[in-house]
């Protein structure tokens, strides 16, 4: 028997990644303009320069793919992939598997923010570029709340001190953000739609904004994917074996969160991609973030695609809210796979 | 001649109190030191600040050269610590968690490489583990456990190996395979081993040297025959005990002070 690590096993990485590139070709396919999936492959061969082909669509539903459905399948694929390797990151540096990538205050820090910034914007100021710097503002300074308090009180030794701390935080943002909204009670439906989420105002600027951003946090956490599998062994054992425990968690934590704070400031709060994405490869593929981590990145970028493109769909031409489709098809399914495997064991 | 490892006026506070003070400890190279006392005596601690792990005052060498002018992970390449109750996550399988201890060896962002799998699996069959590879953790027994984490500890190959209590969860048997293994692994890959330990009998038998500590402080430090006597083991376990020194060896038992039912 070879002495090996189970790092991502080919046959899933390769079904992962057709997941993904399905539930991209069905996102550009779904609307009220019918665009098939063959003429779609083929407008993508004739961008691509060393083809030489020509589109066979015509001038308005080419701009209808790439000015509209694109912009909008590239985001909630970059937001998707992002909040499901945050989620694994967290729970692997938490070493908790309820750990989410909102779990230290990035919602609530998001929400205070995009309230400010909706409720006291100057009248007629445009809100679209106050309020995703806003969001990314209170999520950062959330996590970076909840971390000096944590640690202050001696959470470099326990990770429960930093998630009582992350909880603590996120409560004191969330009654400030209530006490704004009272205050402002007008902008009640603008601040409840941000927070429940969703792709609908999706341009390439937002894409081109927070692409940087994520691609260094996925970075970053795929570069520690190995370091996480040691992490497992707890703090001591792991400091044992010459890992920086206390500097590991926090580049971790700040490369989940600026990423995350990049996501949730373009799409408003979007739950439970973080947790049920790497959950389901832990059940299906393997325990070891080696596996964990990079298949989340490609799973959650195809689920959320897939979510965005039943929200768009049940109710059309009405949108639904996508945290919505998230949780009622994502739950049930979690519910399913739990049952039907056996390795409970988290 | 600087020793193995040495601890000079080793001191460890937490919050106000002193849980070790001024702690001096030299250990040769193959040398098997055993630290014994009582509950709350200070032998964890000392044991983790000798790893490098806790935060200490005093001066902690590596072959005469201190600690603290090494990494954490060149540390980790002298140094390989077994605590009394690791952390074998279920689900590894133990190919996976013996590897786990070639971290030290790995560059951080790296993945392991032939010569890592290699040595993780020299460490597998020098402990006769060669059918669990491919075992969970989750499936294997206290014994079988055991001899896996001592696995992964020899896989990081440091020549200096800490044993925080090695067999406080096996059975007799047990006990003795793995104390017999330690040994075997000491003389054949000349480690030198620091480890606590309850039995003191064991104690007594597999360490070439015992070092008594009691609260915090070392009392008295010597080969088995000169430590272990009644009235040292009465002062510092208030425990009231049989020594039995037969052939080189000694025996330390429990001895109940009066029998009031007699049936």
């Amino acid at each position: 028997m070879a002495v090996r690590s189970r790092g991502v096993p080919p046959l899933w990485g390769s079904a992962t990644l057709v997941f993904l590139a399905g539930a991209l070709l069905l996102g550009l396919a779904i609307g009220p303009a019918q665009i098939g999936p063959g003429a779609i492959i083929a407008s993508v061969l004739a961008h691509l320069e060393m083809f030489h082909r020509s589109s066979p669509l015509s001038s308005v539903d080419e701009a209808i793919l790439w000015q509209v459905r694109a912009p909008r399948v590239a985001l909630a694929a970059l937001v998707g992939g992002m909040l499901a390797i945050a989620g694994s990151a967290y729970q692997g540096v938490f070493r908790n598997p309820l750990a989410d990538p909102y779990l230290l205050g990035v919602a609530a820090g998001a929400g205070l923010g995009a309230t400010l910034a909706i409720a006291y914007a100057a009248a007629g100021s445009n809100t679209g570029v106050l309020l995703p710097l806003a969001a990314f503002g209170g999520a950062s300074l959330a996590v970076a709340g909840a971390y000096v308090l944590g640690r202050s009180a001696g959470g470099a030794r326990s990770t429960t001190t930093l998630i009582l701390a992350g909880v603590i935080v996120a409560l004191f943002m969330t009654a400030a953000q209530t006490f704004v909204q009272q205050q402002r009670s007008e902008t009640l439906r603008e601040v409840y739609s941000w927070i429940l989420g969703g792709f609908g105002t999706a341009d390439w600027r937002s894409v081109t904004v927070i692409a940087p951003y994520i691609a260094l946090s996925c970075g970053v956490i795929l570069l520690h994917r190995r370091i996480l599998d040691v992490l497992s062994l707890g703090d001591e054992e792991a400091a044992s074996l010459g890992v920086h425990v206390r500097r590991t968690r926090l580049v971790l934590v700040i490369a989940a969160t600026a990423g995350t704070a990049a996501a949730v400031a373009v799409s408003g709060l979007i739950g439970f991609v973080g947790i049920i994405v790497p959950h389901t490869i832990r059940l299906l593929v393997s325990p070891s973030s080696r596996a964990i981590v990079p298949l989340s990145l490609v799973a959650g970028a195809g689920f959320l695609v897939l979510a965005d493109a039943l929200a768009r769909t049940i109710l059309s031409p009405a949108e639904l809210p996508i945290g919505v489709v998230t949780a009622f098809f994502g739950a049930p399914f979690f519910a399913i796979l739990l049952r039907t495997t056996r390795r409970m064991a988290l | 001649m600087s020793y193995a490892l040495e601890a000079r006026a080793v001191s460890v506070t937490a919050g106000r109190h002193l849980i070790l003070s001024g702690v001096d400890v030299a250990v040769t190279q193959g040398e098997w030191v055993a630290i014994i006392g009582p509950n709350g005596a200070g032998k964890t601690t000392l044991l983790r600040a000798l790893a490098g792990i806790i935060a200490f005052a005093g001066q902690v060498l590596i072959d005469g050269r201190p600690a603290v002018m090494s990494t954490r992970r060149e540390m980790a390449r002298q140094i390989a610590l077994v605590p009394q109750r690791p952390e074998t996550p279920h689900e590894l399988t133990v190919a996976e968690y013996v590897l786990l201890g070639r971290t030290p060896h790995i560059g951080y962002f790296a993945t392991e490489t032939r010569a890592d799998r290699l040595a993780a699996e020299r460490a597998i069959a020098r402990l006769g583990l060669r059918q669990f590879t491919a075992r969970v953790l989750g499936s294997l027994s206290g014994g079988e456990l055991q001899r896996v984490v001592l696995a992964r500890a020899l896989a990081q190959e440091a020549s200096i190996l800490l044993l925080d209590e090695p067999t406080s969860a096996l059975d007799l048997g047990h006990q003795q395979q793995v104390l017999e293994l330690v040994d075997r692994l000491r003389r054949e890959s000349k480690l030198t081993v620091v480890s606590t330990m309850h039995d003191l009998s064991l104690a007594g038998q597999y360490a070439d040297r015992l070092l008594l500590l009691d609260g915090g402080k070392v009392v008295v430090d010597g080969a088995p025959t000169d430590v272990l006597s009644e009235g040292i083991v009465a002062a510092h376990y208030g425990a009231d005990v049989q020594v039995i020194k037969d052939n080189g060896s000694v025996f330390v038992l429990p001895r109940r002070k009066e029998v009031r039912w007699v049936r």
